[in-house]
């Protein structure tokens, strides 16, 4: 019951003290809402790069064509060497006749099926193949090359050095992006201890006071500790506004694609408000960390 | 019974400075004490060791029982709900009425407001001011200010209460206005321990008065043997 009423009075006056003070905390509030609509962007950004590189990623195929001599058998045999493979899908390895793709090619314009009309079976370029998924895109160049050491394999082909380059330049912009947020994170916490020291400074007398009179270190602390929370809070509400509507409205202008099918937008919902939820609680650890640090330095003799 | 008790005690400042000279002192309870001596004598020093705002160099301090050198910095509160401590500048909150400002010294504890009610209006009728309580501050005069202030210090009942020069900046009708609360509060059992330039409120007091000198006592009068 007497921590309830401390704990109570403590929530009162730190919000009464947000606003005794409140050019002061202005500074604060609005130094995190800048911070913290960067981390948004920046997470949205990495977001997004990891959704579009795993879908990469699992459209990646090698595709292993097969000598035209091969027979019935050969071809079996060739499936079975090629599931013996570590790096492989076993789901995702299915053969393709070449009457099939023949016919779908035809199919799709009319300038192939002209050409493609007068092929017989013997005379075909087009030849049976096997479309192989890995597991690990990163090793996709040496589970290549060992299919196209099995016999019966005239060639592969997996998009060879793009695919790479793609996914590394990915994981690239990821990876700074995740520096971008930390490395914010971190000078954004000092500066909201220094812009709530000035507050604190200004409020000295009153520490000092609490001190005389008998307040322990913690009974202290902890109005500043919830008023440093409350400034976060604060300061996390326009950017997310800003990322509920930004993101929402960046989804329908783009149809939720970006420049072509190949690069998909992640759903909004519930994304954002994932996205919500982490700002709301990193700017309020941003605040109350930044209001520990800067009331400690009062509470030494 | 020794309310305080100083052994062996040193003070020398970080600049070099030594303020306080192995100084022995033996305050028993209920005592009402004036520390007196010119400025820079050592005076201040001497009882912000008591209330643990300054530490000792070398020596040992007693105060109702904790040892006030090895406090830690987190359990100084511990020592500070038996001291009360008042200053020459008063060190009220402005923004707080005189109620409010006693108020403070309690609400810490988390009492209700009840308990708060009834502790805050006895001190402030013990003070002469319960009909001000509404008052800010900077509508009351700096007599009433430091009565406040007194308040604020005995709210908590310690058992010793500390005075830097409290009537320094009054007059001498209004110090000895202060004096009276002193006295009153002394009476109730509370051991008041008061540094003071004014010797002719000494003079009047006949109160037992230690005189220091460039860090030492000099002289140490028991009660009525001062004279100035």
């Amino acid at each position: 019951m007497k921590a309830l009423r401390i704990f109570s009075r403590n929530l009162r006056d730190s919000i009464k003290s947000v606003f005794r003070n409140f050019s002061l905390s202005l500074a604060s509030i609005s130094c995190i809402t800048i911070t913290l609509i960067v981390v948004s962007i920046s997470v949205l950004l990495s977001y997004n790069v990891n959704n579009f590189t795993s879908l990469v990623e699992k459209d990646v195929t090698i595709v292993a064509f097969i000598d035209n001599d091969a027979d019935e058998d050969k071809i079996s045999e060739i499936e079975t060497k090629i599931l013996e493979l570590d790096n492989v899908e076993k789901k995702n390895v299915s053969f393709h006749d070449k009457k099939e793709i023949s016919k779908e090619m035809m199919d799709t314009s009319e300038v192939f099926s002209d050409i493609m009309k007068d092929w017989s079976d013997d005379s075909t370029p087009i030849q049976n193949t096997y479309q192989v998924k890995v597991t690990n895109i990163d090793k996709i160049g040496n589970t290549a090359k060992k299919i196209q050491d099995i016999d019966g394999i005239s060639s592969v082909k997996y998009g060879e050095g793009m695919v790479e380059q793609l996914v590394s330049m990915f994981d690239m912009v990821r990876k700074i992006c995740i520096g971008i947020v930390v490395a914010l994170i971190v000078v954004n916490a000092f500066l909201i201890a220094n812009t709530i020291k000035i507050t604190i400074f200004s409020r000295r007398r009153e520490i000092e006071i609490m001190r005389l009179v008998g307040a322990s270190n913690l009974n202290i602390k902890i109005p500043f500790i919830f008023e440093g929370l409350f400034l976060g809070a604060l300061g996390s509400i326009l950017p997310i506004i800003l990322t509920i509507i930004g993101y929402k409205e960046l989804y329908k202008h783009f149809d939720g694609k970006m420049f072509s099918q190949f690069i998909q937008l992640v759903q909004p919902s519930p994304f954002i408000y994932y996205v919500c939820l982490l700002l709301l609680g990193l700017g309020m650890l941003v605040g109350m960390f930044g209001s520990w640090r800067a009331v400690r330095k009062y509470l030494k003799i | 019974m020794d309310l305080i008790r100083l052994r062996n005690v040193n003070k020398t400042y970080k600049n070099g400075v030594t303020a306080i000279y192995d100084l022995d002192l033996n305050i028993k309870k209920g005592e009402f004490v004036f520390i007196i001596g010119e400025t820079g004598c050592g005076k201040s020093t001497l009882i912000k060791m008591l209330y643990r705002e300054e530490k000792p160099t070398r020596g040992k301090i007693l105060v109702g029982g904790i040892d006030v050198a090895k406090l830690r910095n987190r359990k100084v509160y511990k020592l500070r709900r038996k001291i009360g401590v008042v200053f020459q500048d008063y060190q009220l909150l402005p923004k707080l009425t005189a109620y409010e400002n006693v108020a403070f010294a309690l609400e810490v504890f988390g009492l209700t407001k009840e308990e708060i009610h009834k502790k805050v209006v006895k001190v402030l009728e013990l003070v002469g001011l319960k009909n001000k309580a509404k008052h800010y501050p900077n509508q009351l005069s700096g007599g009433e200010q430091q009565r406040v202030a007194i308040a604020r210090a005995i709210v908590n009942g310690p058992k010793l209460l500390i005075c830097d020069e409290p009537t320094g900046n009054l007059d001498p009708k209004k110090s000895m206005e202060i004096m009276r609360v002193l006295e009153s509060i002394n009476q109730l059992g509370t051991t008041v321990l008061m540094v003071t330039h004014d010797i002719n409120i000494v003079d009047k007091m006949k109160k037992r008065t230690i005189l220091l000198e460039s860090g030492r006592i000099l002289k140490d009068y028991q009660e009525g043997e001062y004279h100035k």
